[in-house]
């Protein structure tokens, strides 16, 4: 029951690739399945939400992508080939709480990991990486902070620095797993202005969000995710009242009442779903 | 003094052992930062016990007490419990800890009744592993100094070589995997050279405190500083300085056993860096509040710097 574009076998030649291209795949953690049976196909150059209760799979979703999560069946392909061969032509920013950030280290240090995927094994980070990672700083509004100790940073600000680590990959597909949890209103509108400067150079974001409110103003592009893909494709028309009951199976009956009576706004504190 | 100083060089016993001592303070101290900092503290302490049936089945089959031969049993036998400690993790539901202690108690418990059956036999060659419990450093003869060498000399040129992905995969091991840097074989590579600071501290500190070799020096240089480069060196330091100065005390008072010396100085040092470190001692950390509050009950403005920096 996808509401999909078409799955990219079957479109017509010359359809550009797909960033992000999903067959049949399943995850399962011990017996119960995380993830059944996704086909997906996400266009390059659209930043896509992908959206679902607790549980739905939504990180597991872009972990399985890189490779980081064992697959029980299906495929992955990145723009046409597998991971493995493409990796950097993908960012990716880790949920913030995934890390200790009492390690002993600074902003700048932590960005320049974003350049140790190009730089390979062995081979140390040197000025051009470190300029590189000042630079991605700098696009957040971290350049004050690059010598901070990260400990010493607010959440928001830790958000920022992971975001400018993925920035230093220097991608093509950028996967992101919740940057908006617990941020600042400067780092909200920092990570919006980042996604809008990323598309505008052709980039393809992908962004695991909780938020129904916000994302409609954010992204273009929605996958409606419970361990199935409920719905995918453009944002306006996937957003629908009956796509977000099937989604949340029907916990979200005060936001499909707003959506359907057209005052979908800043009333969403109180939403269910929101968890 | 000056003796002291003249016999560190030229007394025979004690240089050796002094060097010994040195040489394991470093090694566990660069790789017991990597340990402490991935909240592995106790896997040494596993690695360690789980070491002891090794020598001794080192010494049943080959009837032999060349310390290369039951230092490799040990290094077996302690990387064997390592992996099997890895993959109870990784395939069953028990968390970390109940883990290390199914390892540590079974494999030890397997090493001392081992240890039993050799005291048993009664054969003019037994005696002498029973040193690897609690160490005995100071037996230590140039040759074994000479191995430690070469084992932490490449333990460190390693560190050295994956200094960048040991470090990231300390960090944030996910991201680490997503660019393609292997995280189980990286584990599994340092985790080994963990292994090879066991061995060199079982004939010096023995299973039972070889843990404290690991964790010490690295707690106490995380409280100096906040870059990895700079915790590893001065763990080093660490290390070096409480082997050394252990090595000192037990050779010119009579009847202080080594291994156990050289750890209550890095207990020493533990303690000392913990209340009085510039970054995180609680010493400071406990004025700091004192003044806040007495400013704050004063009426008086806010006092700058109530967060440490770094």
């Amino acid at each position: 029951m996808t509401v999909a574009a078409p799955l990219y076998e079957h479109a017509p030649p010359g359809t550009p690739l797909p960033a992000v291209s999903m067959r049949d795949l399943t995850v399962a953690y011990r017996d119960t399945p995380v993830l059944w049976d996704v086909d997906l196909d996400i266009l390059a150059g659209t930043l896509t939400a992908i959206i679902g209760p607790n549980g739905a799979g939504k990180s597991t979703l872009i972990k399985a992508a890189m490779g980081l999560v064992p697959v029980a069946a299906g495929s992955v392909q990145i723009f046409g080939r597998a991971y493995d061969e493409q990796r950097n032509l993908v960012g990716y920013v880790p949920q913030r709480g995934s890390v200790d950030w009492d390690f002993p280290t600074n902003a700048l240090d932590v960005v320049m990991m974003g350049t140790y995927g190009r730089l390979g094994w062995i081979r140390r980070p040197g000025k051009a990486q470190r300029e590189t990672a000042m630079h991605c700083l700098e696009q957040l509004g971290m350049a004050d902070y690059a010598d901070r100790q990260i400990s010493q940073l607010s959440g928001g600000q830790q958000q920022r620095v992971f975001l400018a680590r993925a920035l230093a990959q220097e991608a093509e597909l950028y996967f992101m797993d919740e940057p908006f949890v617990g941020v600042d209103a400067t780092t909200e509108g920092a990570i919006v202005d980042l996604l809008r400067e990323l598309r505008a150079r052709g980039k393809t974001v992908v962004c695991v969000h909780h938020d129904l409110e916000s994302a409609p103003d954010y992204f273009d592009w929605l996958v409606l995710l419970n361990v199935r893909v409920i719905a995918d494709g453009p944002f306006a028309a996937t957003f629908t009242p009956e796509n977000l009951a099937r989604t949340y199976g029907g916990r979200t009956h005060r936001l499909t009442q707003l959506i359907a009576t057209g005052e979908r706004t800043r009333a969403a504190e109180g939403v269910e779903a929101r968890a | 003094m000056s003796d002291l100083l003249r016999d560190l060089i030229f007394d025979y016993t004690l240089r050796n052992v002094a060097l010994g001592s040195a040489l394991l303070g470093i090694v566990s101290g660069v790789l017991g930062s990597y340990a402490v900092l991935r909240r592995q503290g106790l896997l040494g302490d596993a690695l360690a016990h789980a070491a002891l049936p090794g020598i001794c089945i080192a010494f049943l089959l080959t009837g032999s007490r060349e310390q290369i031969v039951l230092l490799l049993g040990a290094g077996i036998a302690g990387w064997i419990g390592t992996m099997l400690l890895l993959a109870i993790v990784r395939r069953t539901i028990l968390s970390e800890d109940a883990a290390l202690g199914i390892v540590l108690s079974t494999f030890f418990g397997f090493g001392i009744t081992l240890l039993t059956f050799i005291n048993q036999r009664d054969d003019a060659n037994q005696a002498g592993l029973d040193k690897y419990l609690f160490g005995q450093a100071a037996a230590l003869v140039e040759d074994d100094v000479v191995v430690f060498a070469i084992l932490g000399g490449i333990a460190l040129l390693l560190v050295l070589l994956f200094y960048k992905e040991f470090k990231l995969l300390t960090f944030d091991a996910e991201f680490a995997g997503s660019l393609g840097f292997g995280t189980n074989r990286l584990s599994v590579l340092l985790t080994s050279l963990i292994v090879v600071a066991v061995v060199i501290g079982l004939q010096t500190v023995g299973v039972v405190l070889m843990a404290a070799m690991l964790i010490g020096p690295a707690a106490a240089a995380r409280q100096w500083t906040n870059r990895l480069s700079v915790m590893i060196v001065l763990s080093a330091s660490f290390g070096a300085l409480a082997g050394v100065i252990g090595a000192l005390l037990s050779f010119t008072q009579e009847g202080l056993p080594t291994g156990p010396t050289i750890v209550l100085v890095l207990t020493v040092i533990v303690f000392f860096s913990l209340l009085f470190a510039s970054a995180r001692g609680l010493v400071w950390e406990w004025l700091r509040r004192r003044r806040q509050r007495r400013n704050l009950t004063l009426g008086g403005p806010p006092v700058e710097g109530g967060r440490s920096r770094p």
